[in-house]
């Protein structure tokens, strides 16, 4: 079974930003020239007035987000996550973070899967370097019906926000009944046999990896994490609870991301062992989609089959969070991410 | 002091049919590939081919000879032109084109030094490739190399500040061993608009680009980017120019070479259908085998 098509968030994002705008006036988009592709296009054309082109320039497209922001206005900032987070760092820690400014910093094409970009423009460590910024929010939608809104969620809220956003097309995971709530976690299924916690567009494959685990005979316990920072502490530690033995998968490297944050928490608050799956540390290359999905080791099936060794495995590991190594040396580029197999 | 203007290789009316060919591999290659640029790689291949057959001291064979001139295309989104030039020059055989960006490739989406033989410095990101080569220039005079180095940038590439604190920096030493070209086609990927929103401006106007240049301390030469003839000589006289940097405005189409991608935004990087791309290749005069009509 796998779940329905749904929109890109790119395009959840343009249009939700833009319907917001009717009824509210502080919202304006900022440009750094990708608006064709990040779906600000559509918030340009329902709302010229308040769409900003500023060129290719993240740094200083950053720095007059936050100086429209002192005026009262709510900016979206948009461009490319690796342009974002990465070119324009200073300015986003200096002009928006410290001085805790209302700038919602919306990073693009985020994660693996950037349209045959290759390693300039493939962001997968953009959530480690935003959650590492005091005061910043960082929230990862997993489809289109929690982008909606998670969007207005953080136009509600006052201060920095991160939003990673993605470029393909990907599956409905939720329902009409699903209420967003920022800081929250929801569980997707009940399992006994491994806690998985999830986040962003890896949610839908790590469900779909759930549905052919409980085929094998493993129930998964699985745990959206839409919000990083600030984290679900109670609902991180109530999952881990359940089951004992903690997995955590996502579109990002195993270093500080979503693994990182529940490693974090768990050594603190409930230690049991973690295992973080989702992409080495390396830097990634160009391909199709599923094709990059298979050799970085975070398409379903091979999900599925990391969850299920990793299950396995579980009593011969032992070990904590702490013990993990990140086995991708940098001559095995592409190596999966996946810490403590053989 | 006058150091070596051009190098022996083909004449003007064997690099424009180069070139016409190099067009066909780019658009046959981009829509094999289901992904990359296309505007920015036309825009800029009468420049490549001139670049790398005439003006270049390099050899093919021996990709990191130490004293080689170097190039590094800051527009790193136009890889396909380069890929295809350093093909078509002998660096790698052109079938590997059909690899642009399948899993395991040479041919990276952008530039990648660790990946492709003949690329001089990574790129992708807008800017960095010319900071890059600034440091290949102060490096090469600081080791007493007399090896010239080439920055290919974009107009909208333009737009980003380390740029001119590249520049700054190029005058401040008064480096004569480097020269920034600038693909100048009047479009950037998105951009501002005009009248319409359809209707996409130039990110400079009149001589908005030799201006700053110029004010930034550089010589600035202009050129027809699609006169071959013009492109070496220009080339050559800023290779030969003395006591500081220049800048070479080099005055081009996006999309130059299929009618229907000729200044038009949308093209920066779509994948052509199977008729436009039959189309594309009929104005060539090419076939989509990649042999000639
Ligand atoms: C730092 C950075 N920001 C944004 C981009 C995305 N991007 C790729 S091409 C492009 C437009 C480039 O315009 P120009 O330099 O004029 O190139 P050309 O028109 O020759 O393709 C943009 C914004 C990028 N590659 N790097």
């Amino acid at each position: 079974m796998t779940l329905t098509k749904g929109k890109a968030l790119r395009f959840v994002f343009g249009e939700t930003v833009a319907e917001l705008a009717e009824t509210d006036p502080r919202i304006v988009v900022l440009d750094g020239d990708l608006g064709s592709s990040t779906g600000a296009y559509i918030f340009e054309q329902a709302h010229p007035d308040r769409f900003f082109q500023m060129g290719i320039a993240e740094q200083n497209l950053l720095g007059v987000a936050a100086g429209m922001a002192t005026v009262g206005f709510v900016p979206f900032v948009s461009t490319f996550a690796c342009f974002a987070v990465a070119r324009a760092l200073d300015s986003i820690r200096v002009l928006i973070a410290q001085p805790r400014l209302n700038v919602k910093i919306t990073g693009g094409y985020a994660g693996l899967l950037a349209g045959m970009t290759g390693k300039t423009h493939l962001m997968f460590d953009d959530v480690a370097v935003m959650r590492a910024l005091a005061n910043m929010v960082v929230v990862a939608p997993a489809d289109e019906v929690e982008a909606r809104q998670a969007i207005r969620a953080i136009v509600d809220y006052q201060g920095p926000v991160y939003l990673r956003l993605t470029r393909q097309d990907s599956p409905i995971v939720f329902d009409d009944s699903y209420r967003f709530e920022l800081g929250k976690s929801t569980i997707l299924r009940e399992g006994e046999d491994v806690t998985v916690f999830s986040t962003g567009v890896q949610t839908t494959r790590a469900y779909e990896a759930a549905l052919l685990l409980a085929d094998d005979g493993i129930e998964v316990h699985l745990v959206h994490v839409p919000t990083i920072k600030p984290l679900d502490e109670g609902g991180i530690v109530a999952a881990a609870r359940r089951t004992g033995f903690v997995v955590t998968t996502e579109d990002h490297t195993i270093i500080g991301g979503l693994g990182g944050a529940v490693a974090e928490v768990l050594s603190d608050r409930y230690p049991v062992p973690v295992k973080r799956h989702g992409l080495a540390d390396t830097f990634g290359e160009s391909g199709p989609d599923d094709a990059l999905l298979d050799k970085y080791g975070i398409s379903v099936e091979k999900t599925a089959a990391a969850i299920k060794a990793l299950v396995r495995d579980r009593g011969k590991s032992g070990g904590t969070a702490t013990r993990v190594a990140v086995e991708a040396a940098p001559d095995t580029p592409g190596r999966p991410g996946v810490t403590d197999k053989e | 002091m006058s150091k070596q203007t051009t190098v022996a290789g083909p004449e003007v009316t064997e690099l424009e049919d180069l070139a016409r060919r190099a067009r066909a591999h780019i658009v046959r290659t981009i829509a094999g590939a289901h992904g990359g640029h296309l505007g920015g790689p036309l825009s800029v291949i009468d420049l490549l081919i001139a670049l790398y057959f005439r003006v270049l001291n390099i050899r093919p064979d021996e990709p990191d000879w130490p004293d080689r001139d170097r190039c590094v295309l800051s527009k790193g989104h136009s890889s396909i032109a380069l890929y295809t030039t350093l093909a078509m020059r002998g660096y790698f055989p052109i079938e590997e084109l059909g690899t642009f960006d399948a899993i395991d490739s040479r041919l990276q989406g952008h530039p990648d030094m660790t990946a492709t033989p003949g690329i001089d410095m990574s790129s992708g990101s807008l800017g960095l490739g010319f900071s890059g080569a600034l440091g290949i220039a102060m490096g090469a005079r600081a080791a007493g190399k007399d090896f010239t180095t080439y920055a290919v940038l974009g107009d909208g590439e333009c737009n980003e500040g380390i740029v001119w604190e590249a520049a700054h920096a190029a005058q401040r030493y008064a480096l004569d061993n480097i020269v920034a070209i600038v693909d100048h086609n009047k479009l950037q990927q998105f951009g501002w608009h005009g009248d319409t929103l359809d209707h996409r401006l130039s990110p400079y106007t009149g001589s908005q680009l030799v201006d700053r240049w110029s004010a930034f301390g550089w010589k600035v030469f202009e050129m027809d980017g699609h006169d071959i003839g013009d492109v070496l000589a220009t080339v050559a006289r800023a290779r030969d120019h003395v006591g500081g940097p220049v800048a070479v405005i080099s005055h081009t189409i996006k999309g130059k070479g299929i009618s229907f991608m000729e200044n038009n935004y949308q093209w920066h990087a779509r994948v052509p259908t199977a008729e436009e791309l039959a189309q594309a290749l009929a104005e060539l005069g090419a076939t989509p085998a990649g042999g000639r009509s």
